[in-house]
């Protein structure tokens, strides 16, 4: 999710006249220089491919796992490098390449219907491997199934296991039906790290779990948590120096990947933490792919995926009428770390167990209500948009249901679009440009209740010769 | 007369209103939405400002009753007819025109007798065409695309059979041509067209009571129409071809036009050439929620549309036939993509034309009604728009499906002019701009912008009006 830089397409640096953006009228004002923080993200992704293009040959243990519920810091205290093939199957969206992998996978008899991260991941497998860097990627030595609400996961790996033929461990998360964590769900999954998890993870690498050198990784997450959390929270200025969907995907990148735990990942929260304390000085927006938007029409809450095909142009839609993404609850589906929960040193399975028990996939509907109606009131939202993506039936259930009860609680009206993951050809341009420009266009009309009454007598229509 | 102008620019039909500054309508426009936006646009602008005149007309020839006119409904109606011919011979002779240039650069396919045989063929047409536009005349369409379409393939078929030649080395000329003659954009003398259109029929007149209607011709087609505001939406939104500023959204617009119409709704239903709506709007008419089908085009007008290509049959026959059904067919694919298939599939099993239509129509709706559920139900008054609801069984069966899901207490509106409401819509937020001090205008380039010329006294030499 963090591989693809924003990078301003009319070249860094440049400044252009206020108004000649994207499109007449455009919230977009100058593009700027990439972020010190982004050349450090792509440095810190770089060397992550490059390590593992040569992990076999370096002895390094490799680990397939998924972003919610993943147990980074386990994997890092036992030196094993993850692989993350839902970051794999965007990434391809991003490039272009998931069409042809999707195809690839449909001719190997997978339906139209299933997930396209999977049939993205399937057809990359078997088109050679090669990663977003262009180098191949190693094979796992462990499938580790931190399962935290997507059924689609384990078919996922069963299939995996069945192309590699290797172990899969699963780590089982409790469903928080009744949206709290009870102390048996929590003890159950740290049953499961001490009887099953680790004991694979050492005889795998065999070495034995070295308790200090985990609670040493969940110090550092909790830095890194400490400061992407004031990074979230920065958009409830106005401007919003952030955009905490589009954006917000580039932001989470370090976090839900390879480098929770890591000093590179705490070096990275910081920084970014201080350009975006800059830009709250300055009073400056956001990088958008066109340029800086400062002129913030419109703060939204996203609830839903990005459609990975078509980031940029879906992107774009929003800021050249001027809407900003003050929160999503995608870029939660890695941990809520902005609702109190933090990685805890003194009790290393435990927090482990709290992180994957609180993922935002493995939350019920009115919680996930919950949620999203707290961004609206905390981040003073004009308005929330659901992106349905087809692809995930799962995350996708309820949520025509979640827009009329946010309507309902928060008195904010709701947009709703529909589009998939990875799959290029769900993605309507004309239908959701008109659905976003409707909704954008009506939630101005509301605000100014400026609606002139165009006469009052009865229509008169002569007829046509 | 001052106007704000609104335009609807759907993916089948492209449909203008001009409202007065109290918000009245004054004239209403509409024409094929052909491959070129711009001149569709113009083309219903121009709809418009000739629909607007004709209003202005029917008022002042209330003064001739009286003065040995006869009629003046007949009169009035007898004058649009001819209006109507005038401007298909205008656009006859263009076309012409154009298929002899198509002709003499074909080369060897261009041959002496397709020539002859072309000339003739125009010939016929010329002389068909008065029939064309008798008063009252029930036409399948009113587009020139469609008019000329039809008696061209009907004079080539016969012609081609009198001479022994093959009927497509008559018709290629003509799928050439009137791409280009459509997408040409002329401009409307309505002046010149009116008199002319008056000078055909004023031959049965008194001299006193012609010398009245020549006069109110000259008024009507001299009397300026500015347009002081406007206002633009539809399908495609990337390519319309009005300035960004002058945008709305073609949801607010229909939720707004709707609400114009019927001040009670607070629900519309629009299903067009692409695409199907819900709408909620409040009682000011402002939308509060909305729902739209995915890009897949299944159940929209479009759909109809394919359906009747395969029966041979016109759009508006559709519902007519429809409704002579008296078995329940039921249909569970609405894909346009296998609408033939569909259609063909039950053909074969010896289903009725009719009663596959019903079945069709009624599929239709069941999707409709779900994107309504979507959209939060059905509040009393639904209002039906777009060109589907023109037709009547779509409109029969939409009665029926909200009565059993909803009650009989939702009343329905369909109004014949409910295709335009997103452009009254458009129309009435250019008068909002308008009222704002921030109007937007649409300017088009034509060629050859000629002055509005007056028309020409009676005792000039015409022709038609010996």
């Amino acid at each position: 999710m963090s591989l693809v830089n924003i990078t301003p397409k009319k070249g860094d640096g440049k400044s252009i006249k206020a108004g000649a953006g994207p499109s007449e009228g455009s919230a977009i004002t100058v593009p700027v220089t990439k972020d010190a923080s982004q050349q450090r993200q792509k440095r810190m992704i770089a060397n992550h491919f490059d390590k593992l293009s040569t992990a076999k040959e370096d002895g390094k243990k490799v680990a397939y796992t998924f972003v919610p519920g993943n147990l980074t810091e386990l994997m890092g205290a036992f030196e094993m490098l993850p692989v993350l093939p839902e970051i794999n199957a965007l990434q391809s969206g991003m490039r272009g390449k998931s069409g042809a992998y999707i195809s690839e996978a449909e001719r190997g008899g997978h339906s139209e219907d299933v997930c396209s991260y999977v049939k993205c991941d399937i057809g990359m497998l078997r088109s050679g491997n090669v990663g977003p860097t262009g180098k191949t990627l190693p094979s796992p030595d462990l499938l580790l199934l931190s399962y935290t609400g997507c059924f689609t996961f384990m078919k996922w790996f069963e299939l995996l296991k069945a192309e590699y033929n290797c172990p899969v461990v699963m780590l089982h998360v409790p469903y928080q039906a009744d949206g709290i964590i009870t102390p048996e769900m929590r003890q159950y999954v740290i049953d499961q790290l001490k009887s099953d998890v680790i004991p694979q993870m050492e005889q795998i690498t065999g070495k034995k779990l070295n308790l200090d050198k985990l609670a040493e990784q969940l110090a550092r997450s909790r830095r890194a948590e400490d400061a992407l959390v004031k990074v979230w929270e920065s958009a409830k200025n106005r401007p919003s120096p952030i955009d905490g969907y589009f954006g917000g995907v580039y932001y989470i990148g370090p976090i839900f990947s390879a480098f929770r735990g890591s000093e590179d990942a705490v070096a990275y929260y910081e920084e970014l933490l201080a350009e975006v304390n800059d830009r709250i000085k300055t009073g400056e927006g956001p990088m958008t792919p066109a340029g800086v938007m400062s002129n913030q029409k419109y703060r939204l809450v996203v609830e839903g995926p990005p459609s990975w095909t078509h980031f940029n142009e879906f992107w774009n839609m929003f800021s050249n009428e001027g809407a900003i993404a003050v929160a999503s609850t995608y870029t939660r589906v890695g941990g809520l770390y902005d609702q109190g929960f933090r990685h805890d040193p003194q009790d290393p399975l435990g927090t482990l167990a709290d992180y994957c028990l609180g993922c935002y996939t493995n939350r019920s509907l009115p919680s996930r209500i919950d949620l999203l109606e707290k961004y609206i009131k905390s981040y003073s939202a004009d308005g929330f948009l659901i992106n349905s993506v087809k692809s995930c039936n799962s995350f996708s259930a309820g949520q025509l249901m979640i827009l009329r009860e946010l309507e309902k609680r928060t008195g904010v009206p709701g947009a709703f679009v529909e589009s998939d993951l990875v799959d290029p050809r769900y993605f309507g341009k004309a239908n959701i440009e008109n659905r976003l420009q409707s909704y954008l266009q009506m939630l101005e009309a509301r605000r100014n209740g400026n609606i002139a009454a165009s006469g009052s007598s009865p229509v008169v229509i002569g007829s046509a010769p | 007369m001052r106007v704000c102008v609104g335009v609807d620019l759907g993916s089948t039909t492209t449909k203008a209103i001009l409202i007065d500054e109290d918000g009245q309508i004054v004239g209403k426009g509409i024409t094929n939405s052909r491959s070129n936006y711009e001149v569709a646009s113009a083309v219903a602008r121009d709809e418009a400002v000739t629909s607007a005149r004709f209003n202005l007309l029917a008022r002042k020839l209330e003064a001739l009753k009286g003065e040995g006119s006869g009629d003046i409904h007949a009169l009035d109606a007898k004058l649009r007819a001819a209006f109507r011919l005038e401007l298909y011979l205008d656009e006859l002779a263009a076309l012409r025109l154009r298929v002899t240039e198509v002709v003499a650069a074909s080369g060897p396919r261009g041959s002496a007798q397709v020539k002859d045989a072309l000339v003739a063929i125009f010939d016929r047409m010329l002389g068909d065409a008065p029939a064309l536009f008798l008063e009252g005349d029930a036409r399948k369409s009113d587009f020139f695309r469609d008019i000329a379409g039809a008696a061209f393939m009907h004079a080539a078929e016969k012609l081609a059979g009198e001479r022994g030649m093959r009927f497509e080395e008559l018709t290629w000329p003509f799928d050439r041509a009137i791409l280009d003659v459509e997408t040409e954009l002329r401009e409307l003398d309505f002046a010149a067209t009116l008199g002319r259109a008056a000078r055909r029929i004023g031959g049965g007149l008194p001299e006193g009571a012609k010398k009245r209607l020549f006069d109110i011709v000259d008024s009507v087609g001299t009397e300026p129409i500015d347009e002081i505001a406007f206002s633009g939406t539809g399908y495609g939104r990337q390519t319309l071809p009005f300035p960004k500023a002058a945008v709305r959204s073609e949801i607010l617009c229909h939720g707004r036009g709707a609400h114009r119409y019927f001040p009670g709704t607070r629900t519309v239903l629009d299903i067009g050439g692409q695409d199907t709506k819900a709408i909620q709007v409040d009682d000011k008419g402002v939308v509060t929620t909305f729902q739209m089908n995915d890009r897949c085009a299944a159940g929209c007008g479009r759909y109809l549309g394919y359906i009747a290509d395969e029966l041979n049959l016109g759009l508006h026959e559709l519902g007519p036939l429809a409704l002579k059904s008296c078995k329940n067919v039921r249909i569970n694919s609405t894909c346009t993509v296998f609408a033939g298939a569909e259609l063909r599939e039950r053909l074969s099993l010896g289903e009725e034309r009719e009663d596959i239509l019903a079945g069709l129509h009624k599929a239709i709706m069941l999707r409709a009604m779900s994107l309504l559920a979507r959209s939060g139900g059905v509040k009393s008054e639904l209002t039906f728009t777009g060109g589907v609801c023109k037709n009547e069984m779509a409109t029969k069966v939409l009665r029926e499906l909200v009565d059993e899901n909803y009650g009989n207490e939702i009343t329905l509106n369909v109004h014949p002019d409910s295709i335009f409401m997103g452009a009254l819509g458009a129309a009435l937020f250019a008068l909002d701009d308008l009222r704002a001090g921030k109007a937007n205008l649409l300017v088009v380039k034509r060629p050859d912008k000629k002055a509005m010329t007056s028309f020409a006294q009676p005792d000039d030499a015409c022709a038609s009006c010996a």
